[in-house]
């Protein structure tokens, strides 16, 4: 659905995204993975046509960037990472302009208006003018201004950054049950837990470099499904094990006390670049 | 095309129909404040070849009015778009053409300054000024809230905060506003100024709606001024949003 081929992108001397490679087949929901700066956002940018790659190739079901922009715009939805949601407007207005931007028929957006407000449970604040909305609210009517044209590919990028945890969650339900209607989600994240519960496959970066890529669990059972962390002097000590058993073992013939638990994608991220996501 | 312009025009109708009310009286301080002062105040001891200085003036408070109006109305709502609130991604992303963002977007700065303008002439009416709009002070009037519209989403496009909108705002309409023919007849001017002025879009508005106003024929240098200044505008315009991505 989505082929990246070569993208690099520069910011005068510096380099925000180097070459990357990337295939993401169609219903897949897929993770970029980083920490701030790592080139997440700007492959976001150039997918979506928001800045121009300085080389590389891209195809969008087919259609070539930056050859087919009007086609492709037709069948990606975009939810930025601000709230960028005309606050001048109320939540109808809101999706009644992108639906005119889309040329979508007149009665055919009225539907799909009211589909959408029940879809994102704001339907008894359509009328309402989006600034008294609540953050949450507001990435909720973003989901439903990208899918008003009905895109075959959705962005999203860092959906729930800033919500509270229960907000997250129920952002996450939103987000699950579109990729199990076949819709492609490209979501780029720096929480762990959000790559990991949501992603059948994550591409982790790094200074805009792609260093990882596989499924959640591919990528943490590559370290070895269980870590041992412990305390040797100040020092903070971890080691990995394919199974809890071979831990145990470990743990008992320590003679500090120690943790197992199983290994996450921060592990990963440690382990391939000596930091941490949120560093 | 014309469904795309219509879309962007849309939006902004929206903003400005729920707030039509407080829009209107707000555009009515300004202008009374200049007609109370240069019409009733200061120019009751002056007379022009036009008559009364309050009928020579009109016009010039029309023409930087709208000039301001008009500028405004585009230039700091898309600056704020482009910059803070990032709602111009929403027009990037869709697909539309960059001219019909830019002209939907002209079109509603033209809609505000016709609506200023159309309060400055009640009132002028009621401090008991005599003007006489024809179809050339229609023209003239639109032409110039569509070059300072246009102007308004260059500077917004240009400028990379608000600040340097402000700085637009006082290194450029503030001069024009007083310099342009609108207060005092520009032959007044010394030669090279004098010379200057004649290039400003701005001036060439204030001579084509005091012509026309008082029911004389419209200089067509004028219009033809105000046209090309248009076109420049727009032009100019689409480059920069086309250019808006880094």
């Amino acid at each position: 659905m989505i082929e990246i081929a070569g993208l690099t992108k520069k910011y005068g001397d510096r380099t925000a995204v180097s070459d990357l490679n990337l295939a993401i087949s169609r219903g897949e929901l897929f993770g970029l993975l980083g920490p701030n700066g790592a080139g997440k956002t700007t492959t976001i940018k150039v997918l979506t046509m928001l800045t121009q790659p300085t080389a590389g190739r891209i195809a969008i079901n087919g259609c070539q960037l930056p050859q087919d922009e009007r086609r492709i715009k037709a069948m990606i939805g975009v939810v930025s990472q601000h709230l960028n949601l005309d606050i001048e407007l109320t939540a109808r207005e809101n999706l009644e302009l992108h639906g005119r931007l889309h040329q979508i028929p007149v009665e055919a957006r009225k539907q799909r208006i009211d589909e959408l407000l029940d879809f994102v449970e704001l339907r008894e604040r359509g009328n309402d003018m989006v600034q008294t909305f609540s953050g949450g609210m507001k990435r909720r009517l973003m989901i439903a201004r990208a899918l008003f044209h009905h895109p075959q590919v959705l962005f999203l990028d860092e959906p729930t950054v800033g919500l509270d945890p229960g907000v997250r969650r129920r952002l996450w339900g939103l987000i699950r049950s579109l990729a199990s209607e076949g819709l492609t989600v490209l979501l780029t994240t720096h929480y762990i837990e959000e790559a990991e519960n949501l992603c059948n496959r994550v591409a982790i970066l790094h200074q805009g470099k792609l260093i990882a890529l596989d499924s959640p669990s591919s990528l943490c059972q590559g370290l070895g499904e269980y870590v041992v962390e412990w305390l040797d002097g100040e020092n903070s000590k971890s080691r990995f094990f394919a199974d809890r058993l071979t831990a145990a073992e470990f743990v008992g013939a320590l003679t500090t006390e120690a943790t197992i638990r199983r290994s996450n994608l921060e592990d990963v991220f440690v382990e391939l670049t000596g930091r941490k996501v949120a560093e | 095309m014309i469904g795309q312009v219509w879309t962007v025009f849309w939006r902004d109708w929206i903003v400005l129909r729920r707030r039509l009310g407080r829009y209107i009286l707000a555009r009515m301080i300004s202008p009374i404040l200049y007609l109370v002062a240069f019409g009733w105040g200061l120019g009751r001891n002056i007379k022009t070849s036009h008559g009364s200085y309050l009928d020579f003036i009109v016009p010039g408070i029309i023409a930087l009015n709208s000039m301001t109006i008009s500028f405004n109305a585009v230039g700091t709502p898309v600056n704020m778009s482009r910059l803070y609130h990032k709602t111009l991604e929403e027009y990037l992303l869709a697909p539309i053409s960059v001219g019909s963002y830019v002209l939907g977007k002209v079109l509603a700065g033209v809609l505000r300054g016709l609506i200023s303008s159309a309060v400055i002439i009640i009132l002028a009416y009621l401090f008991g000024a005599h003007l006489w709009p024809n179809g050339w002070f229609l023209l003239a009037l639109f032409l110039n809230c569509a070059v300072f519209a246009a102007l308004g989403l260059v500077a917004a496009m240009m400028m990379n905060s608000h600040e340097e909108m402000s700085n637009f705002n006082t290194y450029v309409l503030t001069p024009m506003s007083f310099l342009c023919a609108t207060f005092f007849s520009a032959n007044q001017l010394p030669a090279f100024l004098h010379w200057g002025i004649e290039m400003l879009p701005l001036t060439h508005a204030s001579y084509a709606l005091r012509q026309s106003g008082m029911g004389g024929k419209v200089p067509i240098v004028s219009i033809i001024v105000l046209v090309s200044y248009f076109g420049l505008f727009l032009g100019i315009g689409i480059c920069q949003m086309k250019q808006v991505r880094e």
